[in-house]
């Protein structure tokens, strides 16, 4: 019963996790990593931290040598490679630092692209329309709908793709939001009224968010901060070789 | 879904799409043209001549006598004697006989002669009977019924007068000048050998070298036309004849009987079976058009392979996306089959519009210049045929740069580094 309610009141349980492209020489290996249904987890991933790799591990990309991942109660390690992709379509919203969006598509297409992929993701929808419920989040986002309709993405500045991102991360209410440095190209007045708009809507809509980052200035607005480099025992062996080098 | 991506993915290249559209779209359309003039050139070989049981010549070989006699192209090597064709004419078995008579010309045009029961009993294409554009058949010693070609090109209308050369070759001072014919009947357009014909009666070549020996005039014997009239003029040789008979079953009979006739060497064959083996002969060259139109889709194809594969390295990115949502690397592959299929489908759609616009564009060319009566139809079989084989063995060339993707994005996975 106990386990029960661990695995509902946790979005994100890691344990024993080792992977690496070569079996004897890990890239990531992580003891032990949970994540709160609801929480803002910070993660201060510097390049060459692993941090690609936790990622696509999450995703589902990848699968580990050793170890287990559970999302929302499910272990990803017992799911074959294209019932992970559709998990990953289901329950999760990637934001990326750039290039989030099909350059040949307008914002309305491109955030309506993640419930292409997912019936239980449009079926969250409702009574709303795709169209209608991306509309709604861009507003939400303060970006208008109608200015940038018909626009394909590439004609966009780089707020406006980061905010199309968002709301294609969120579309159809996933329950984990992984964002990978989304706010390093934009300046800081943006970032702050980035961050605050992204904690609104994963609020609203009652989403994990899980943000890496290697900008620690905006450690202090999350529930919690983690570095990669402390709990990725491979990193400590990897940056001490190059040391030792 | 994914259509939907793949069209908008497209549109997005335009430029380069239209470049690849119109190489597909070009060689579909040389192939579509290719098969049309095969077919039609087949179909109008097979026209030429039929309801004719038996065509009947000196021995020589089968396509030699089938040339001469129905193509009128070279010559007989021996004529046959006017007693072996009237042997024959009375058989039993015999319905009717039309007698060929060959060797003068026109101004480029064959000269033949023959009896009235010619425009009665010659058939062509599926039995078709020759019918008369103006005028009627001859009736005088000296009238001319012309082809359609003959009266086009030489502006020929009824009551021309024309002299006939002796020989091929129209050399101007070996013309049968005292002995004019007139044009007394045009006939319809056939696209046979019809069309290029002059035909006069026997009687009529006869009247023509009745002072001639050895193929030049005889030195100082000199017969007017009129004088010509009073004389005989039953012809002792002809060229060939052609055969009906009251029976299809009896023919194998009757080209043994023909074949074995003792008095002077002759040859029957049966027109379809020659035709064929004229075909046959022919088939290397038809089949080396067919090969090189292949080829010409190939490479068309090996174009739109090396377009997609130029673009994979700037898509990845994009493939990376469609993986963060949820795409499967299965629907990747897809994405890369179904473009290149659509580059088949409307190459080969674009390559119909061409082919169908050069055609309304080029027929009356074609006929002026070279006598191919070349008609647009509606999508038949074969084109049916080549829109669905373009559009598979584009979808299959297109499995190549999909499986690039494929395995492309299991290496990616969500980072792309260029």
């Amino acid at each position: 019963m106990a386990s029960m309610d661990a695995a509902l009141s946790h979005t994100v349980e890691l344990s024993g996790l080792r992977y690496g492209w070569q079996p004897d020489n890990p890239l990531l290996e992580i003891e032990q990593l949970q994540v709160a249904r609801g929480e803002r987890l910070f993660i201060y991933g510097p390049s060459g931290s692993g941090k690609s790799t936790l990622l696509s591990l999450l995703g589902g990309l990848i699968s580990p040598q050793q170890g287990r991942i559970q999302i929302l109660g499910q272990a990803m390690t017992e799911l074959g490679a294209s019932a992970r992709d559709r998990f990953r379509a289901d329950h999760l919203g990637f934001v990326f630092q750039q290039f989030n969006l099909i350059p040949y598509l307008d914002p309305l297409d491109n955030i309506t692209l993640a419930l292409s992929f997912s019936r239980l993701r449009r079926q969250q929808l409702g009574d709303e329309s795709p169209r209608q419920a991306a509309q709604r989040l861009l507003s939400a986002l303060e970006l208008d709908p109608d200015q940038v309709a018909g626009q394909p993405a590439r004609q966009l500045s780089i707020g406006q793709q980061q905010r199309v991102a968002v709301a294609r991360a969120l579309i159809g209410k996933p329950e984990l939001i992984i964002a990978d440095e989304p706010t390093s190209s934009l300046d800081a007045d943006s970032q702050a009224r980035f961050l605050s708009l992204l904690f609104e809507q994963c609020q609203s809509q009652n989403s994990t968010l899980v943000f890496v980052s290697h900008d620690l200035r905006l450690a202090d607005r999350f529930d919690r901060t983690l570095s990669l480099t402390d709990i990725n025992r491979a990193a400590d062996s990897q940056s001490s070789k190059a040391i030792a080098c | 879904m994914l259509i939907r991506l793949a069209i908008a993915s497209l549109l997005n290249r335009r430029a380069t799409v239209i470049l690849t559209l119109f190489t597909i779209a070009l060689s579909v359309a040389l192939l579509l043209g290719v098969e049309k003039l095969r077919q039609d050139a087949k179909a109008s070989f097979a026209n030429t001549i039929s309801q004719t049981d038996l065509v009947v010549g000196a021995r020589s070989g089968s396509i030699q006598l089938l040339l001469y006699s129905v193509f009128r192209i070279g010559n007989a090597t021996s004529n046959i004697s006017w007693d072996s064709y009237q042997h024959f004419a009375n058989h039993p078995r015999v319905k009717w006989t039309v007698p060929l008579s060959l060797g003068d010309s026109h101004r480029g045009f064959r000269v033949l002669g023959t009896s009235r029961d010619y425009f009665q009993y010659y058939r062509y294409g599926r039995g078709q009977p020759l019918t008369f554009e103006q005028g009627q058949r001859f009736e005088d010693l000296y009238d001319a019924v012309i082809g359609a070609d003959v009266a086009r090109e030489l502006g020929y209308t009824l009551g021309q007068s024309m002299i006939v050369a002796h020989g091929l070759v129209d050399i101007g001072n070996s013309g049968h000048k005292d002995k004019p014919f007139r044009v007394v009947g045009i006939l319809a357009r056939t696209g046979t050998p019809v069309d290029r014909t002059v035909h006069v009666s026997l009687a009529g070549i006869e009247a023509m070298h009745i002072d001639w020996q050895a193929g030049v005039p005889i030195p100082g014997r000199s017969i007017s036309a009129e004088q010509a009239r009073q004389m005989d003029l039953e012809p002792r040789a002809i060229t060939a004849f052609m055969v009906g008979l009251t029976s299809k079953i009896s023919a194998f009979q009757v080209q043994r009987q023909i074949n074995e006739y003792r008095r002077e060497p002759m040859q029957a064959i049966l027109p379809g079976v020659a035709l064929q083996e004229l075909w046959d002969l022919m088939s290397v060259a038809e089949q080396a058009l067919r090969a090189v139109s292949i080829l010409v889709v190939v490479a068309g194809l090996a174009g739109m392979l090396s377009t997609i594969l130029n673009t994979l390295a700037e898509r990845r990115r994009e493939m990376a996306i469609l993986r963060s949502v949820g795409a499967r690397p299965l629907q990747i592959f897809t994405l890369f089959t179904l473009e290149a299929g659509l580059y088949g489908l409307f190459g080969t759609l674009l390559g119909y519009l061409v082919y169908s616009l050069s055609l309304l564009a080029a027929a009356d060319w074609l006929l002026e210049s070279y006598g191919l009566n070349l008609q647009l139809g509606p999508p038949g079989s074969l084109e049916w045929i080549i829109l669905g084989a373009v559009t598979f063995a584009a979808t299959l060339v297109g499995m190549i740069p999909a499986y690039v993707a494929y395995r492309n994005t299991l290496a990616d996975g969500l980072s792309v580094r260029i």
